[in-house]
């Protein structure tokens, strides 16, 4: 089913797709003219397909649950943020905050996304074909951050469990963040990924592994500067 | 808050659409700034005349005019809801000071060969009507809708901020050393109309550029003595430039096809231009100064 966002309202396009009518059985959607809009596909909790042709705003996919969205051009800030499952493909560049918070499935951009990206996530999965920007992965707590290209400034700042996997240049560590030996484990694992976000031109074995350090855990009465 | 928006052509055939393009993006960023805008046109007209800018307020037009004229012989005036265009031969400083002096409820909102400032209390679709700004031509323009924040919502609180012959400053953030900033650059000599962040940061490039730096050496300094969140759009006769702080938390988005370059707060702003779709578009990265044509 075709959905214009043009001649519809953009409630009543994210209301349609939030509750979908069990008895009937349409599972594919695709949305055109988003014309930048926010809050596209916002609070979806249903399998379902869902390709949106064009650039969107900020929240695109927030809130994700089960379902499949796919993003033909860019996206604003906090591209699924808070997603719980599901997958959220972005095709074009991501702007700051992808993935903000979220708890869980799969979120693959297939350009840049920049400064922030992963922030605070908490369990989902982020593939990144292009580079990241400043502050990726801060305060991040869970999942897996996969980046074939290069990350800016204070990668992974304040970190707590998240596995945070480079292929290019790093331009600096945040605290508490620092490189990691890539065992057996973690190269199966990253093998899994760049296999769902069909990357066939880079080798695992080309990535490194960044983590915490887990210093910052506890508070030390003595650290001083 | 706020929403800035800037296009620069490419393509001359595009000129005579300047007007309607900015006030589309103008009206969709209103989300962003419903309390006043504002918007600087450059056209290429290269005369030996300055063209001012002046709000009127209140007072009478045809009043106005006569009493002008009587102080400046050459005196050319077209009027466009309450502000005035008025041409003349004269230097910025003989006109300051007859405006100073004879009409004090009038402000100089900018001056240049080319620039255009038209700015109002007001949400951005009222105020692009009040200017008929669809009817303009030109080369290239910025503008601004205004969520205020650090100062009051006046004709002199609204954007852009002129900051010298045919340069111009949109600003969406907030500064924080502003008040120091200011009292050291009153010290060298600059007039300041508000108490607004904004235009202490326009008092800073005008400041910077008359001491014969270019924009680009300007803004690279910028980063080191503006405190403060900001992502800012300098309009010169040629061109724009671009710049976001380090912390980059205030947005911006550049579409970049073979006839124009637009850069906005969001991508909504753009998405009427022509062939946007399939334009180049990023993100300006923090800290990095971006400029066309200047």
């Amino acid at each position: 089913m075709e959905l214009d966002l043009k001649k519809l309202n953009l409630r009543n396009v994210n209301d349609k797709l939030q509750n979908l009518d069990r008895k009937k059985n349409e599972r594919d959607f695709t949305i055109i003219n988003p014309e930048g809009n926010h809050a596209i596909c916002a609070g979806l909790n249903n399998e379902m397909n869902v390709t949106i042709k064009g650039h969107v705003g900020y929240y695109c996919a927030g809130m994700n649950q089960k379902a499949n969205i796919t993003i033909e051009g860019n996206v604003g800030t906090g591209v699924a943020e808070n997603m719980m499952s599901g997958k959220v493909h972005v095709k074009g560049n991501a702007s700051q905050s992808a993935g903000a918070t979220a708890h869980g499935g799969l979120l693959i951009i297939d350009g840049d996304a920049s400064s922030r990206c992963g922030i605070s996530m908490k369990g989902v999965d982020i593939v990144v074909k292009g580079s990241v920007g400043h502050m990726s992965g801060f305060m991040s707590q869970s999942g897996n951050l996969i980046v074939c290209g290069d990350a800016g400034e204070a990668l992974g700042d304040s970190l707590y469990e998240t596995n945070i996997y480079i292929r290019g240049k790093v331009k600096s560590l945040g605290a508490d963040c620092i490189e990691k030996k890539m065992d057996k484990k973690h190269l199966n694992k990253l093998k899994k990924f760049l296999k769902d976000a069909e990357i066939k031109n880079f080798k695992a074995e080309s990535f490194k592994r960044y983590g915490s350090a887990r210093k910052l855990y506890n508070f030390k009465i003595d650290n001083s500067y | 808050m706020c929403g800035i928006v800037g296009i620069y052509l490419k393509n001359k055939k595009l000129n005579n659409s300047l007007g309607s393009l900015l006030a589309e993006m103008l009206i969709n960023m209103g989300s962003r700034g419903p309390d006043s805008a504002g918007f600087a046109i450059y056209n290429d007209e290269k005369g030996e005349k300055f063209k001012y800018s002046i709000c009127i307020n209140n007072l009478d037009y045809e009043n106005f005019k006569k009493e002008l004229s009587e102080y400046l012989d050459d005196a050319d005036i077209r009027k466009n809801s309450d502000h005035v265009i008025l041409k003349t031969k004269k230097k910025a400083n003989d006109v300051l000071k007859i405006l100073k002096d004879h009409f004090k409820n009038t402000s100089l909102v900018g001056y240049g060969k080319s620039i255009e400032i038209f700015k109002q209390v007001g949400s951005p679709n009222e105020v692009v009507k009040k200017f008929n700004l669809n009817n303009y031509s030109g080369t290239h323009a910025i503008g601004h809708t205004r969520m205020a924040t650090e100062s009051a919502i006046t004709t002199d609180g609204s954007h852009p901020y002129s900051t010298g012959e045919d340069e111009c400053l949109v600003h969406n953030g907030s500064l924080s050393n502003h008040n120091n900033l200011r009292r050291k650059l009153k010290k060298k000599g600059i007039n300041f109309d508000s108490e607004n962040d904004t235009e202490v940061a326009a008092g800073y490039i005008s400041n910077h550029l008359a001491n014969k730096k270019n924009l680009k050496e300007t803004l690279n300094d910028g980063l080191r003595d503006l405190d403060g969140f900001y992502t800012f759009i300098t309009g010169t006769r040629n061109g724009f430039a671009v710049l976001r702080d380090e912390i980059a938390c205030k947005p911006a988005v550049i579409a970049e096809t073979n006839d124009y370059v637009a850069i906005a707060s969001e991508f909504q702003a753009m998405a009427h231009l022509p062939g946007v779709n399939d334009a180049k578009i990023f993100e300006p990265e923090p800290g990095v100064v971006y400029s066309w044509g200047s």
